[in-house]
């Protein structure tokens, strides 16, 4: 359980983080999401003790980071990828977390061997690329076999075989019982993994809903329409008071009416139409359209939505394997 | 899920203790090739150096002085080296720190230990230790090397004699001490080359400074400085240094230096538990 009331964060200027207030409970993922740069990252520092808030406070299961009395062994955390020193062999760079809290040397090899990293484990971390870094961090966060896990953006920088990993890993850890905390900039993500969302744009806290909520509430479907004869339709169905919007190739949009209404419609009118397809708005269009105003740096592509919404196997298998 | 969820051993205690934070610094500080270098180096130069100046030594002493030959310090000359040798380990301290921030290990460190005067406790002590232990095998080595090349023409010192013993064992802690000073400069400055460039000019360039002032006050800030303190600290003949600068003697020189890397240390820790890792 994490409970973050009020926090603030001031770097000179600029509000980081606004009065933040919300919970993360355990026994499921709880998706941190928001544009780049909204304060995800510093909100999880903050959570983690790393960084000072300026006001309110945040506590992982009643105490503040730094009343741990076993910190790894209670959160774990993957805050930035690859920030290991490159000259330092996976194994030694475990090896010296696992012996500050008291945790067994084959604890280490366990986790190296959940995350793919055996092989490697004697290959210095300057060698690694992105992705392997990645896991590396994920394996310190599940070191201390941890009830609260923190991940900041676990998928950047991992092939579609790694995010497919990283997805059933969260779900595995979210199903014991643990207290999952990822952030994201990508909608599209979070809906395939995340149970509750916290949603922030600008440091401020703008959502704070189940997922399925989220989907049903933004999901605006409309319906497109090609004829010969779009006036002749457009009359029709504005008759029946739907919304209709002329495209730019020259096809038609419908809202508040279903497909097979629209189809309906132009049969009695007797107009032939030569396209009939119900649409879905993105999760990441709804995203963008919740969190317009508090983008501040534009610019940026996302990773083209990942539309693979199979889970075959809930089984935590190590990767590449 | 076997394989994330563990038995791992419930840990004895309610907290977390100094002695796993120090077993995790000896891990960290033998598993990089940096530590290697630096102590070759310090090993090189400071033996390398002290053959030079003793070479020298032996191939004029027929030819020097009665001034010479009356303030001739052997032990001294031969750990001429530790003056350069403390610039590379002088850069192991600054690295035991700085490269946790330049890579960002220092945010899985301090998530580990949040408690963050222990954690630069451990760091200083870990290093001190290895640079002691580095630092005497130097001084004994420069020591013994390079009195066997004064020894066939020139007079040379031998443990046993009043101050010898004293001077080695000094030019060890000597170099222990600053590297812990140069730890402590990177604890408030976190960059590997501003603070190796502050620990640098602390030694050298500050020296060449004072040079410039008036002799009443250069004899003052003379004293203080570590270059002087480290000269007195690895000499024999302390009084002898004729026209050098008035210097403490060894031991309130070492307790002056300990002062300093204490200072440094103590702002580090101050600001590390202040600042955002």
């Amino acid at each position: 359980m994490i409970e973050v009331t009020g926090i603030t964060k001031r770097y000179g200027d600029t509000l980081a983080v606004d009065d933040l207030s919300f919970e993360v409970k355990p026994g499921q993922i709880t998706g941190f999401l928001g544009p780049n740069g909204s304060g995800k990252s510093t909100t999880m520092r903050m959570i983690m003790g790393l960084d000072n808030p300026d006001a309110g406070q945040a506590t992982i299961n009643g105490k503040a980071y730094g009343g741990l009395g076993w910190p790894l062994r209670e959160v774990g955390g993957l805050l930035e990828a690859k920030a290991i020193h490159p000259g330092r062999s996976a194994l030694n760079h475990l090896w010296a977390l696992a012996q500050t809290n008291d945790i067994p040397r084959s604890r280490v090899d366990e986790v190296l061997e959940v995350v793919g990293l055996t092989s490697v484990a004697r290959k210095r971390v300057g060698t690694f690329s992105l992705g392997m870094g990645q896991r590396l961090g994920i394996a310190a966060a599940l070191l201390g076999d941890p009830s609260v896990l923190l991940f900041d953006e676990p998928i950047n920088g991992l092939d579609p075989e790694g995010i497919r990993w990283v997805r059933n890993l969260l779900k595995g850890l979210g199903k014991e019982g643990r207290t999952v905390f990822v952030s994201s900039h990508l909608m599209s993500e979070m809906a395939l993994t995340a149970d509750h969302l916290v949603v922030i744009g600008r440091g401020r806290l703008i959502a704070e809903m189940p997922v399925s909520e989220f989907i049903a509430q933004s999901s605006q479907q409309f319906v497109r329409v090609r004829t010969n004869q779009p006036n002749e339709l457009r009359e029709a169905l504005q008759s029946t008071e739907a919304t209709v919007v002329e495209e730019e190739d020259g096809a038609l949009s419908v809202s508040d009416l279903s497909a097979e209404e629209v189809g309906d419609i132009a049969l009695i009118r007797q107009i032939v139409i030569h396209e009939l397809s119900p649409q879905l708005a993105s999760l990441e269009e709804a995203f963008m359209e919740l969190t317009h105003d508090s983008v501040d740096y534009r610019g940026e592509s996302g990773l083209s939505a990942d539309t693979d919404f199979e889970n075959k196997n809930g089984r935590l298998t190590p990767a590449g394997k | 899920m076997t394989l994330i969820t563990s038995t791992i051993p419930a840990p004895a205690g309610p907290h977390y203790r100094p002695a796993g934070v120090l077993r995790s610094e000896w891990t960290k500080i033998r598993s990089v090739r940096s530590t290697t270098w630096t102590l070759v180096a310090t090993i090189g130069i400071t033996i390398g150096i002290g053959v030079l100046a003793t070479s020298t030594e032996a191939s004029r002493w027929t030819h020097a002085s009665l001034a010479d030959r009356l303030t001739f310090d052997p032990t001294s000359l031969s750990l001429a080296g530790l003056l350069f040798g403390q610039l590379a380990i002088g850069i192991l301290g600054v690295l035991v720190i700085s490269a946790e921030y330049g890579t960002g290990t220092i945010r899985a460190s301090l998530a580990a230990i949040p408690n963050r005067p222990l954690f630069l406790a451990a760091k200083a002590a870990v290093f001190t230790a290895v640079a002691l232990i580095v630092g005497e095998i130097v001084s004994f080595g420069a020591f013994f090397i390079g009195q066997s090349i004064l020894g066939g023409s020139a007079p040379h010192a031998m443990l046993g004699q009043a101050g010898v013993l004293r001077a080695v064992a000094g030019g060890g802690l000597y170099l222990a001490v600053l590297g812990l000073f140069a730890l402590g400069l990177a604890s408030i400055i976190r960059h590997t080359a501003g603070a190796i460039s502050a620990f640098v000019g602390v030694l050298l360039i500050f020296p060449l400074i004072t040079q410039a002032l008036p002799s009443s006050i250069r004899d003052v800030i003379g004293k203080f400085e570590p270059a002087t303190i480290g000269n007195a600290m690895t000499s024999v003949n302390t009084h002898l240094q004729g026209g050098a600068i008035p210097a403490f003697s060894p031991w309130v020189g070492l307790a002056v230096l300990c002062g300093y890397a204490a200072a440094v240390l103590g702002i580090g820790g101050w600001l590390m538990v202040r600042r955002d890792a």
